[in-house]
């Protein structure tokens, strides 16, 4: 599937340390093959194929409940926290299917970091805040730790705002400051994919703006996934959008192209708000 | 009368009768405290925290009651504390929706309003049957059964309040479920524990019937914690209903003494939570 045709144009992405170079930025990570999931008897999607490329942002959108959220939740595996929540099929990232049940889901979660709606500091201070994940993964000197503090703090567009403030209570930052201080505590574990389930949908338009930049800035580092319902946003930072219905995938293409000349009547009438 | 001058009348009835009932409650608390107050410190005094509980007819104080009840207290929540914490953790976050933890939830609320003088009973057989005399161990034992139950249900209370987002957020870093609880869900619980642990002291504080079949009393001086140990509440209940007037003053010192501790307990306790708050580096 070759969804990446509009983006094809641009400069290859620099490697980021720690990460094995993938030559083509818009090469798939993430191979979604047959896809399936329930909430107990109920099914909420159906038959999803869908891959997603390696460094590049792309866009869920579709009217509540059509799954978009749930599909997110299937790639770091958050719904097996939930009691009656299956999946059958296969995720692929790197090729491993990670919804084999030998896979180390702690491990995944390191690996495939998730930002949420609503901005959820840790009652700690900033610092520990954006140290948190790593200091628990690993062991390292204290001078190599705030060195990736504050290089997730700088990637999050963070930095200038809460350098002379590393000590204060994370909690105490205003909203859209939070939510970047979310993105930067997934930063700092470097994981390969950022899954962000409407990170701005609890903001306003300023701090929306913060971090939309944020994100077109990571854009070339990570496989980030973002399922939104502002239409514009999608439109403004992906580079791929899936529009999905009723727990289907419709249509997968370059964002340009869904909105402008989709091929399915549904999301035709959905890009163009005759529903939704 | 028009319909809306009828709500206004309801509403101005429902506040009255709702407003009478809180004057009541705080009038008998008021009462209480005046009546303590006005016989308690007649008896405040250097001896009272320098001196044993004298014999009937000489001069003494509560020293040794007051040095048992704080031995006695905090072996207690020594105990109880973390056995509370730990089983309250567990129905919160481990075990919820199991059937054993509804099994574990519903014992402790049956021995959350069990009958203190049960709990006494129970470490009597348990504890001072088989020593063969009272002890001051047996006593913190005693407490500790009393405190487990009240620290389970607050743990389990406040670590249900903490917002499942941020439980989500750790989970999704990659973080064991216990590294999360310890990391994240107990310090965003921390004042609410505290609160519930300070609840505990309280409540045994005034505990007298565990401590009757237990600890006993000691008209000495003693920090044998195999002996029989003197303690407020016992001391309180012995003086009170004794004819001498100056046991009888020793009692009302001693509860007024217990008052002031738990007040003195539970603003000191606010006060730490609210600077622990702040995060450190």
């Amino acid at each position: 599937m070759s969804a990446l045709d509009a983006s094809a144009g641009r400069a290859p992405a620099p490697t980021v340390s720690g990460q094995p170079a993938v030559a083509d930025a818009t090469a798939p990570k993430i191979d979604i093959r047959h896809l399936n999931f329930f909430y107990g008897q109920e099914r909420a999607l159906t038959d999803i194929n869908l891959q997603l490329p390696a460094r590049r942002i792309s866009a869920f959108i579709g009217p509540s409940g059509c799954g978009k959220s749930t599909l997110l939740r299937v790639l770091n595996r958050m719904y097996a926290l939930y009691p009656g929540h299956r999946a059958t099929g296969q995720v692929l990232i790197d090729g491993r299917d990670i919804l084999e049940p030998s896979v180390d889901v702690t491990r995944l979660r390191y690996r495939v970091g998730m930002v949420f709606q609503k901005p959820t500091p840790f009652p700690m201070s900033v610092f520990d805040n954006v140290a948190f994940g790593l200091r628990l993964a690993r062991r390292m000197p204290q001078a190599a730790l705030e060195q990736r503090v504050e290089t997730a703090l700088r990637d999050a567009a963070l930095w200038d705002e809460v350098k002379d403030k590393l000590d204060e209570d994370g909690r105490g930052l205003s909203g859209g400051q939070q939510q970047r201080l979310c993105i930067a505590r997934t930063l700092t574990v470097e994981p390969e994919v950022l899954l962000f389930d409407e990170p701005t949908a609890a903001l306003d338009p300023i701090s929306t703006l913060r971090i939309e930049e944020t994100l077109q800035s990571l854009r070339d580092k990570y496989c980030i996934v973002i399922v939104t319902h502002n239409l514009q946003q999608a439109g403004r930072i992906s580079d791929v959008t899936a529009f999905m219905y009723l727990g289907e995938l419709v249509e997968v293409g370059p964002t340009e192209q869904i909105f402008t000349t989709p091929r399915d009547r549904r999301t035709d009438d959905y890009v163009t708000g005759r529903f939704g | 009368m028009t319909r809306l001058e009828y709500r206004k009348l309801k509403s101005a009835v429902a506040l009255g009768l709702s407003g009478a009932a809180t004057l009541v409650g705080l009038f008998f608390l008021g009462a209480i405290l005046i009546t303590l107050l006005k016989h308690g410190l007649a008896g405040m005094s250097p001896a009272l925290f320098t001196q044993m509980t004298p014999p009937p007819g000489s001069t003494g104080g509560l020293l040794n009651a007051i040095y048992g009840s704080l031995v006695m207290i905090g072996i207690g929540i020594a105990i109880g504390a973390p056995i509370g914490i730990l089983a309250g953790t567990y129905l919160a976050e481990y075990g919820r929706g199991t059937r054993l933890a509804t099994v574990i939830r519903f014992v402790n609320d049956v021995l959350l309003s069990a009958p203190s003088i049960i709990v006494g009973l129970f470490v009597y057989e348990l504890f001072v049957v088989h020593m063969g005399h009272f002890s001051a161990l047996a006593g913190a034992v005693a407490l500790a059964v009393i405190a487990i139950p009240v620290t389970v249900r607050t743990t389990e209370d406040m670590l249900n309040l903490v917002p499942q987002g941020m439980k989500d957020a750790s989970t999704a870093l990659g973080v064991h479920h216990w590294r999360t609880v310890t990391s994240v869900i107990y310090p965003a619980a921390r004042s609410g524990i505290l609160t519930g642990l300070l609840l505990a002291v309280a409540r045994i504080s005034g505990e007298t019937a565990p401590l009757l079949f237990t600890a006993l009393n000691n008209q000495f001086w003693s920090t044998n914690l195999n002996a029989p140990m003197a303690n407020l509440p016992v001391v309180i209940f012995q003086f009170a209903l004794s004819p001498y007037q100056d046991w009888q003053q020793l009692a009302w010192s001693g509860a007024l003494l217990i008052t002031l501790a738990i007040l003195a307990l539970s603003i000191l306790a606010r006060f730490a939570v609210s600077t622990l708050q702040t995060g450190r580096r």
